[in-house]
């Protein structure tokens, strides 16, 4: 069985992302031969004896040079053991908002650095970023590793580094790995290289095809949010009522009890899962990331924006919390916004009561925000809802402690939130 | 009764989040509807539809822009769809809109083009307020950067500048009177897992996606055959060979391709040879380029 693995890249400029992501995917066979056609003929153009795999990647210069937004792309390549999902989000302007983007999703983050220069300030930003959003595991491409004469040296140094840093943002032994590689060359991108006879460790390749993901935490009390009620209305099925989601956490099974929430009874109505429906038959259990139908064993007033939860493991019910922002607009964020906010299934008024601090992410410290945000900074803020929202801590579940701000008056999508604090190294 | 699986398969994963989306925009829009040309891509749209709201029907129309420029074949399976899933099927007609002079025909003959008008007139005068489209990601650099809710002006129109960041799976689908949003539920496929998947499900496509006899002239290094939009001209010999189809798009410049290919997992093993070979081989042989590029072109009106 193939699964999915969806990673993000970041790297700063002329790092060799561009040549990395051409490279596996040229390495995977995921290039039509009519587009490397297209890159053979445009190196040859370019006076090149070999084809530019950056150009398979739409190069960044080449972007720039036509005015085209730098934002966040998404590439697709398999082997016979995984499928990936990758999103390519470019490093030096908005690398907030790209990072933010592509890590939302992501299991895993390749993380480029230049062999010449090590791990710089780009690099631990960037690793914070990926850290706050929770991408569990960590790749540090030591790339052009050619160009310091695969010397082990300076792997060791620039690898000791890194670990130190994600140490220090909370990465647990074993979820972070360096791997000397060159993209161009393909050392160690794909096939062991002679080259670095030093390196023990898997290619890059192997180790995105063996990594373990924690897929969302089967273990986790369940959260299920109702996007849609299903009722036919049909002669077949004249009295079939049942609740559309895709499970967000944890496990649900039949006999399960369960509350709904929000709801006007203090704590939620207590029920039990009667049934599990898909059009291909029951389930006796479903996992994160399954869509299945619910049914319940009594007749409650569920609709879409509800939360289905374990009842013996609610989430806080709250119309008002601290929570971290990710601010993307170009917009900056004042004290006393009036936003909306959607979290699951649900969209509701809001105020941005306070703007409590900025976190410089450099630093790994909070900092005062007497000015509120502008555009890529990241933020702890107080939030009033409307209506109480079922909210869990981001650190301890990404899909039910993450929502986004929506601008009331156009639609533009503000920032990224996580409920809580997970300020990462703090 | 099954149990749960310990990690999800890369097609259950892809299915799963392609219900989510369908479910989304059902919990959110007023009136979507789900573009439907009887091709692969949107008969796989169409199958997730049916699995998303079961046992309830499908909750959208369906929208066919028709160039008049039809295989029959498609025609027909287009009509068994509707029949089978109850749905309702609203048709764009470009001829009407060429007959009553808003489009002109073009000195080509070639209909794809055209699409563009009747397919906005439609969206406004059933004031569709999300519209589904089959567009992949894998297809074309330029995709690579669509999101899966995509915001177009009242001209149908896509700023890349405009584009939202789009986060875990909360999509944002506000919009103003007048916009719609294009929904992308196989954003994240490829073109092998839509194959995979519609072999898994044993989804039924029009028959001229698999092989069979068919006379074909040679243009524009394209296999065409004849139809109402004309055949061969003086010079274009005819030949009987075995071919299918790739996309079924304005019969007039949708090319075949030679193919044996007459079983969903033939087409799988074509599919999986049209990508590089082995590894610094550098052409494969033009018959699939030119079937890839075919597929872009589609894209490029949609
Ligand atoms: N020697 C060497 N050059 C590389 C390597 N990877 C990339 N480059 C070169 O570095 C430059 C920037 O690479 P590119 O992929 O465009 O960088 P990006 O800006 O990070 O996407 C190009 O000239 C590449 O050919 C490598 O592993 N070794």
């Amino acid at each position: 069985m193939s699964d999915l693995l969806r990673l993000a890249t970041a790297g700063s400029v002329d790092d060799g992302k561009s040549t990395l992501v051409g490279r596996l995917l040229y390495d995977t066979k995921s290039v039509l031969a009519d587009q490397l056609d297209a890159v053979t003929r445009a190196s040859v153009d370019k006076g090149l004896s070999t084809p530019d795999l950056s150009l398979l990647v739409d190069g960044l210069r080449s972007e720039r040079e036509q005015g085209i937004t730098i934002d966040v792309a998404y590439r697709y390549f398999a082997t016979g053991k995984r499928s990936f999902v990758l999103a390519d989000t470019p490093g030096h302007v908005q690398y907030t908002r790209n990072t933010v983007t592509g890590a939302s999703t992501a299991q895993l983050a390749i993380l480029l650095v230049d062999a010449r220069k090590g791990v710089i300030e780009q690099t631990r930003r960037h690793a914070a970023v990926l850290a706050l959003l929770g991408v569990p595991n960590l790749v540090l491409a030591v790339n052009k590793i050619d160009l310091v004469g695969y010397d082990e040296g300076v792997f060791e140094t620039i690898a000791q580094e890194f670990a130190a840093h994600a140490d220090k943002l909370g990465y647990p032994m074993g979820s972070v790995l360096s791997v000397p590689v060159s993209a161009l060359v393909g050392d160690n991108v794909v096939e062991p290289s002679a080259n670095t006879p030093w390196y023990a460790g898997p290619t890059l390749l192997d180790h995105l095809e063996t990594v373990a993901v924690q897929p969302d935490p089967h273990e986790a009390p369940l959260r299920f949010p109702v996007q849609y009620v299903i009722r036919p209305r049909t002669a077949e099925h004249p009295d079939y009522r049942g609740y559309a989601g895709q499970v967000a956490a944890g496990t649900v099974r039949v006999g399960d009890r369960v509350t709904v929430l929000p709801s006007v009874v203090a704590g939620g109505l207590t029920t039990t899962v009667e049934r599990i429906d898909t059009p291909d038959g029951e389930l006796t259990e479903a996992v994160a990331g399954q869509s299945v139908t619910l049914l319940l064993a009594d007749d409650l007033d569920v609709a879409r924006g509800d939360l289905i939860a374990a009842a013996d493991a609610p989430p806080a019910v709250t119309d008002e919390f601290a929570a971290t922002l990710a601010w993307l607009a170009d917009k900056p964020l004042r004290t006393g916004a009036r936003v909306l906010v959607k979290h699951g299934t649900r969209t509701v008024p809001a105020i941005v009561a306070a703007v409590d601090a900025r976190f410089d992410e450099q630093a790994l410290s909070v900092v005062d925000a007497p000015d509120g945000l502008s555009l890529n900074e990241i933020g702890l803020v107080t939030l009033r809802t409307a209506e109480p929202l079922p909210l869990d801590d981001y650190a301890d579940s990404r899909r039910t402690g993450a929502f986004i701000v929506i601008d009331n008056a156009d639609g533009t999508t503000l920032a990224a939130g996580l409920a809580g604090t997970p300020l990462p190294g703090t | 009764m099954a149990e749960a699986p310990d990690k999800l398969d890369n097609l259950d994963a892809l299915e799963s989040e392609g219900i989510h989306i369908m479910r989304e925009v059902a919990g959110e829009f007023d009136r979507p509807v789900i573009l439907f040309s009887g091709g692969k891509d949107s008969t796989l749209l169409l199958h997730l539809a049916v699995k998303a709201f079961w046992p309830a029907p499908v909750p959208f129309p369906l929208l066919h822009v028709d160039t008049g420029h039809n295989f029959d074949e498609v025609i027909d399976f287009r009509d068994r769809m509707v029949e089978r899933y109850g749905v309702r099927l609203v048709v764009a007609h470009v001829q009407e809109w060429i007959d009553d002079g808003r489009l002109e025909e073009r000195p080509d003959g070639t209909r794809n083009p055209l699409q563009t008008v009747p397919l906005l007139d439609t969206i406004t005068a059933n004031k569709f307020d999300a519209v589904f489209g089959g567009g992949r990601r894998d297809e074309e650099r330029a995709r690579a950067k669509e999101r899966i809710f995509s915001l177009r002006n009242a001209f149908g129109q896509w700023d890349p500048r405009r584009q939202r960041p789009e986060l875990w799976n909360l999509y944002n689908g506000r919009h103003r009177a007048g916009e719609h949003v294009r929904v992308f539920p196989l954003s994240n496929w490829t073109e092998l897992d839509v194959w995979r998947y519609i072999e898994r499900e044993k989804i039924e496509l029009p028959s001229i996606y698999y092989a069979h006899k068919r006379e074909v002239y040679q243009r524009d290094g394209m296999w065409l055959t004849s139809g109402p939009w004309g055949g061969p001209r003086d010079g274009e010999a005819v030949f009987p060979k075995m071919v299918r189809y790739r996309t079924v798009g304005d019969g007039s410049c949708t090319g075949a391709v030679e193919s044996e290919a007459l079983t969903v997992s033939d087409v799988i093993a074509e599919v999986q040879a049209s990508r590089l070979t082995e590894r610094g081989a550098t052409r494969a042989d033009d018959r699939l380029s030119e079937a890839a590029m075919e597929d872009r072109k589609r894209e490029g009106y949609f």
